[in-house]
């Protein structure tokens, strides 16, 4: 959190203790959604925009509440809204803020060509950073939450960046502030996990939704917006929550030993030809060689 | 084929058309673009080429493009060669020599036709290379335009194109190296055009034979 800039850990010429010292637990940032007090109302639809600064985008009519199919490059904050029918006939209305999840073990960044395009705060936070980005698009296939989006005319990718400019200085996301139901958290991660895991057995005793829990998917090391579902054996049923996340394999091979059997692969071939002209030299024709074909027929 | 004669009259040979030469040096550059923009967004290390060439985000921009351009390139390479570059039975045999071929035991080589079958696997290389290159290029290109079901032709094609790319680095540097240092007399081929007869006869024994044969009858 933003305290990192104002605690202190040495004072010079100071007699006895640092005031201060020590007193934050905790640096890791966490969103909490809560799913089942969301009532859909959107206004950290609109909070999201008026914060950073863009004009409500034309929406997308398919017979739901929803504002449009998926984020877009303008529009990072989405509620998606499913109607689920339950085994026992009951209808139920799945609400679910779609944003991004600030992946303790990000896709985006893992695929991203360019040199600081996206970076990671201590705190958890990951932000891209436009000016460096070079519209190649690679992080869109690296995330696994689809959140990372094309802006065509400025060829640069836009994403949530959990209000990084407002965390930074000691304020909560503009969607938090927003929210009516209080069904919105912020804090210490440690805190948010305490809070959803109290919310979910509440659920589980009081509520009868037996299968209520936390989502904080361990695939990608844990995220920075967790959520607490009525149904965590079944996430994709909300507005096509991933079940088990990952950084999509064939990134992971790409980053990974690709690049290490690329690069001895083209080191070696290099080296090998250089060695291959100190051994053998080249392939001289004398010229008095005129008719006389070297070969065997 | 061109219908340049191929034996010139100051003595020597005539390798490459004009023709052929324009398009071996369409595909080279475009190449070499290709190449090094590629390598600056393979790698973090390498990723000052792409500022050297005018910024990451022109890089990023033109590399398609260039891509486009290659395969022109190598469509009219086929048009031009592919009957040449057939594989034949003759070909196993000179496999079976590589050993002497790399080792420069040159008269224990079976002759050569207009391409040797090292050359014909280049070319082919390069081809079905080519064809999988732009094919995950174009969804590189677009990715905004592949939609999240069809995720997984993105998630294919982040892995297919650097990999298609390193069989043609290996085959390239191979090539570079033959035509360069290697195989004295080769360069000015794709440069000029011709060739000594000495040259001629020594790397593409078959091929030369051939011509005299047919200059021969048109006499
Ligand atoms: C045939 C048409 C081609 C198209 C449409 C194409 C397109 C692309 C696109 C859109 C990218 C993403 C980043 C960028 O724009 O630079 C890319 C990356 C790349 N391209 Fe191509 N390309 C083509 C041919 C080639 C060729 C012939 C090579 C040979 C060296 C090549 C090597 C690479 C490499 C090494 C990368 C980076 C891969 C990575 O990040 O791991 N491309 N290409
Ligand atoms: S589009 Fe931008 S942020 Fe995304 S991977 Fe490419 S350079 Fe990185
Ligand atoms: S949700 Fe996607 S965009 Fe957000 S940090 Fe994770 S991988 Fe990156």
């Amino acid at each position: 959190m933003s305290q990192a800039a104002t605690e202190l850990i040495r004072i010079s010429g100071h007699a006895g203790v640092v005031p201060g010292k020590g007193l934050n637990r905790e640096f890791q940032v966490c969103k909490l959604v809560d799913t089942t007090t969301c009532i859909g109302c959107k206004a950290c639809e609109v909070a999201c925009l008026e914060w950073n600064g863009y004009t409500f985008s034309e929406t997308t009519f398919d017979n739901t509440y929803q504002t449009m199919p998926e984020t877009a490059w303008n529009y990072w904050n989405l509620i998606k809204f499913n109607e689920h029918e339950r085994a026992d006939g009951t209808m139920m209305l799945l609400m679910r803020k779609d944003q991004c999840m600030h992946c303790a073990d990000p896709g985006c960044l893992a695929a991203c060509p360019a040199d600081a395009a996206i970076v990671q705060y201590a705190n958890g936070i990951v932000d891209f950073q436009e000016a460096n980005c070079i519209g190649c698009g690679y992080c869109m296939t690296g995330c696994p939450f689809n959140i990372p989006k094309f802006d065509p005319p400025s060829r640069k990718v836009f994403k949530c960046t959990l209000c990084n400019d407002r965390v930074s200085v000691g304020l909560e996301p503009a969607c938090i502030k927003a929210c009516p139901t209080g069904c919105l958290h912020f804090g210490t991660k440690s805190e948010m996990k305490e809070l959803a895991e109290t919310r979910a057995e509440q659920l589980r005793t009081n509520s009868g939704f037996q299968d209520a829990g936390v989502y904080d998917p361990a695939g990608v090391g844990g995220t920075h917006v967790i959520y607490v579902l009525h149904d965590a054996k079944n996430p994709e049923l909300y507005g096509g929550l991933p079940k088990d996340p990952t950084i999509p394999l064939s990134v992971r091979l790409w980053k990974g030993p690709l690049k290490w059997i690329g690069n001895f692969g083209i080191i070696f071939g290099a080296v090998g030809v250089f060695i291959h002209y100190l051994r053998f030299g080249p392939k001289v024709v004398k010229e008095d060689e005129q008719e006389s074909h070297g070969g065997t027929q | 084929m061109s219908s340049e004669p191929y034996l010139l009259p100051n003595g020597r040979v005539l390798r490459y058309s004009f023709r052929e030469r324009l398009v071996h040096w369409l595909a080279g550059v475009s190449y070499v673009y290709l190449l090094l923009t590629g390598l600056a967004f393979w790698s973090p290390w390498l990723f000052w080429i792409a500022v050297i060439l005018g910024g990451p985000t022109i890089s990023r921009e033109l590399h398609p493009w260039f891509g486009l351009v290659f395969v022109v390139g190598v469509s009219l390479m086929y048009s031009m060669w592919h009957r040449q570059m057939k594989e034949t039975p003759a070909d196993k045999a000179w496999w079976a020599s590589i050993g002497h071929y790399i080792r420069n035991e040159d008269d224990q080589i079976p002759s050569a036709d207009r391409f040797n079958p090292g050359q014909k696997l280049l070319f082919w290389g390069f081809f079905w290379n080519g064809i999988l290159l732009l094919l995950s290029g174009l969804i590189l290109w677009l990715p905004q335009h592949i939609s999240w079901n069809l995720r997984f032709l993105r998630l294919a094609a982040v892995f297919v194109h650097p990999v298609c790319a390193l069989a043609t680095i290996a085959l390239f540097i191979i090539h570079v190296y033959m035509g360069t240092a290697m195989e004295r007399g080769a360069f000015g081929s794709v440069i000029r055009g011709d060739v000594s007869r000495a040259w001629a006869n020594h790397h593409h024994h078959t091929w030369y034979e051939q011509l005299l044969r047919n200059s021969a009858e048109r006499k």
